[in-house]
């Protein structure tokens, strides 16, 4: 337990810190809840529009608004960009410090990036929950609302599910943040990879909408584990040996990352030059 | 020098200091132009499984979208400054500088910089436009060229008096107010589809508080020779881009207002 504890008080301390961004927090739920909205209107207009096919559709028009509202939930708990942190310990020269720690940095700079993203990811989907899980509900608007999960299996599957998606952001976040690192840069790169994480995380539009040719490319690429492999286990639409077999590929992405992680990172810590004085 | 030729000034030194990254602001340019044309592919993907939707194809969507997203482009160009007022000046107390020169502080602003990599969402909408009309069969004539530049210019004025609203805020809040991204990037994403698809109280949201729908549905349709399914009458249709500039107008006396009440937060 000794060995787990620097590594605890890490993610424990960034949480705390992040937590006291509430403003952010409250303009990033207003942001979610309006895009949740138009999507969720869309949606209903689309499925309205063609019954024969919303019937073929592998995702009901209930599924898909649940799957809306938690894809906006946990928006932050996609691995968008480097952890700024980081970016800013290689950009100052305070990398060198992480570095003198007696723990190993490849951990270290993994549980601040997953605190990080839990953190912000917190406060806005317990907010979302309330908002519409509970008040859309109450309002009498239950065919819009955040609906529970189908059975107590699926929740159980969502739990473990939503377990494994943190720790494979994570290691994403790890890549991101080594690529940071070794171009001294947040910027340039990084906006080239974050269109790929909109559109492959089931972010932009539930991954088992596209079209059926493309459906079993798009639930064994990385991305699907952050949010759609969970997602689709609450509403549901994973189940059985399926949803065994979802739980297995975010287990398998997140060794080969965290496996590609550490040889990343011992590369670029052996050609990083400090910044600074 | 007069305000253009200031303006001028101020924009080749922001694309100068720009173009001394030339990978990094070539790389920002696709960024954008990728983060913005994957709506496209989700609603390509959405029109591939469910056909159509009351009547419309992936055309009429993508010129929808590709008008507003062009107003917003181009409008995102000019008005950083705005856009983090509170962070950047009111915070900082950088504006009581900005109200010493002897140039108008609106005038200042515009100039603070010129965001090279807007060409590429600039560079995508379009491409979405003129593809959608394509796809839509449209015949393009003077008088809808006229109304597609009419259009744009209405959306650029409403999307700028949004910018200045929320420098507005600032004066009383101090800090940029991120709740107005709703209305501006919120307000493209909602513009993209016609506000039929909506409930009446969003449509009522986007036609009389911010009136998105007056500078992207209503001319659209106009522009695709389409009657309005919600019955709006014909005159209407291309004369809606003028509530824009009415907006843009509105938030300029809040600017004034603000301005007039402005204490500095410096030491």
């Amino acid at each position: 337990m000794d060995a787990a504890r620097p590594y605890v008080a890490a993610f424990a301390s960034r949480f705390l810190l992040m937590l006291q961004y509430c403003a952010a927090a409250v303009a990033g739920f207003a942001t979610q809840c309006w895009w949740g909205a138009i999507k969720v209107m869309i949606y209903a207009a689309f499925y309205a529009a063609a019954p024969g096919a919303a019937d073929a559709s592998p995702m009901s028009l209930a599924q898909a608004i649940t799957y809306v509202w938690m894809a906006q939930a946990l928006l932050a708990l996609t691995p968008w960009g480097a952890d700024p942190d980081i970016a800013q310990a290689v950009r100052t020269g305070s990398v060198a410090y992480d570095r003198l720690r007696p723990v190993d940095t490849y951990w270290l700079w993994y549980v601040r990036s997953g605190a990080w993203m839990v953190s912000r990811a917190a406060p806005r989907a317990a907010l979302m929950l309330l908002a519409a899980g509970l008040a859309l509900p109450l309002l009498g608007l239950s065919d819009w609302a955040w609906g529970p999960p189908t059975d107590l299996t699926a929740a159980a599957f969502f739990a473990v599910s939503l377990l494994l998606a943190v720790a494979l952001s994570s290691a994403m976040l790890m890549l991101v943040n080594l690529v940071v690192a070794a171009t001294l840069t947040d910027r340039g790169a990084v906006t080239l990879y974050n269109p790929l994480v909109i559109v492959l995380s089931g972010n932009l539009l539930p991954l088992a909408l596209y079209p059926d040719w493309a459906q079993t490319a798009l639930l064994m690429q990385p991305f699907a584990g952050m949010l759609d492999i969970p997602l689709r286990l609450y509403v549901g639409q994973l189940s059985g040996a399926w949803a065994w077999a979802g739980l297995g590929l975010q287990v398998f992405w997140t060794l080969v990352l965290i496996l590609v992680g550490r040889a990343a990172l011992t590369r670029v810590m052996t050609r990083l030059d400090v910044q600074g004085g | 020098m007069n305000s253009l030729a200031l303006l001028g000034r101020y924009y080749a030194a922001s694309m100068r200091a720009q173009m001394q990254y030339p990978a990094s602001a070539i790389m920002l340019g696709t960024g954008a132009f990728l983060v913005t044309i994957i709506d496209m592919l989700a609603v390509w993907a959405l029109f591939d499984r469910f056909g159509q939707v009351q009547g419309w194809g992936l055309g009429d969507i993508a010129v929808f979208y590709g008008v507003i997203s062009a107003s917003f482009a181009i409008t995102d160009f000019f008005t950083r400054g705005f856009d983090i007022f509170g962070s950047a000046f009111v915070k900082t107390g950088a504006f009581d500088r900005v109200l010493l020169r002897p140039r108008s502080p609106t005038l200042q602003l515009i100039g603070y910089e010129f965001r090279l990599s807007r060409f590429g969402r600039l560079a995508q909408a379009l491409l979405v436009l003129f593809v959608g009309a394509a796809l839509v069969d449209l015949q393009w004539t003077p008088e809808k060229a006229v109304l597609l530049a009419w259009t744009i210019a209405g959306g650029v004025a409403l999307f700028a008096g949004l910018m200045v609203l929320q420098a507005s805020f600032a004066f009383w809040t101090t800090e940029s107010l991120e709740v107005f991204n709703v209305l501006t990037y919120g307000g493209v994403q909602a513009g993209q589809f016609p506000l039929s698809l909506y409930a009446g109280w969003f449509r009522n949201l986007l036609i009389f508080i911010v009136p998105i729908g007056c500078v992207a549905y209503y001319p659209v349709l106009a522009l695709l020779d389409q009657p309005d399914p919600l019955g709006a009458p014909a005159w209407w249709l291309p004369t809606a881009p003028a509530m824009g500039f009415l907006f843009l107008a509105a938030s300029f006396l809040a600017w004034r207002a603000g301005i007039a009440r402005y204490t500095s937060t410096g030491s």
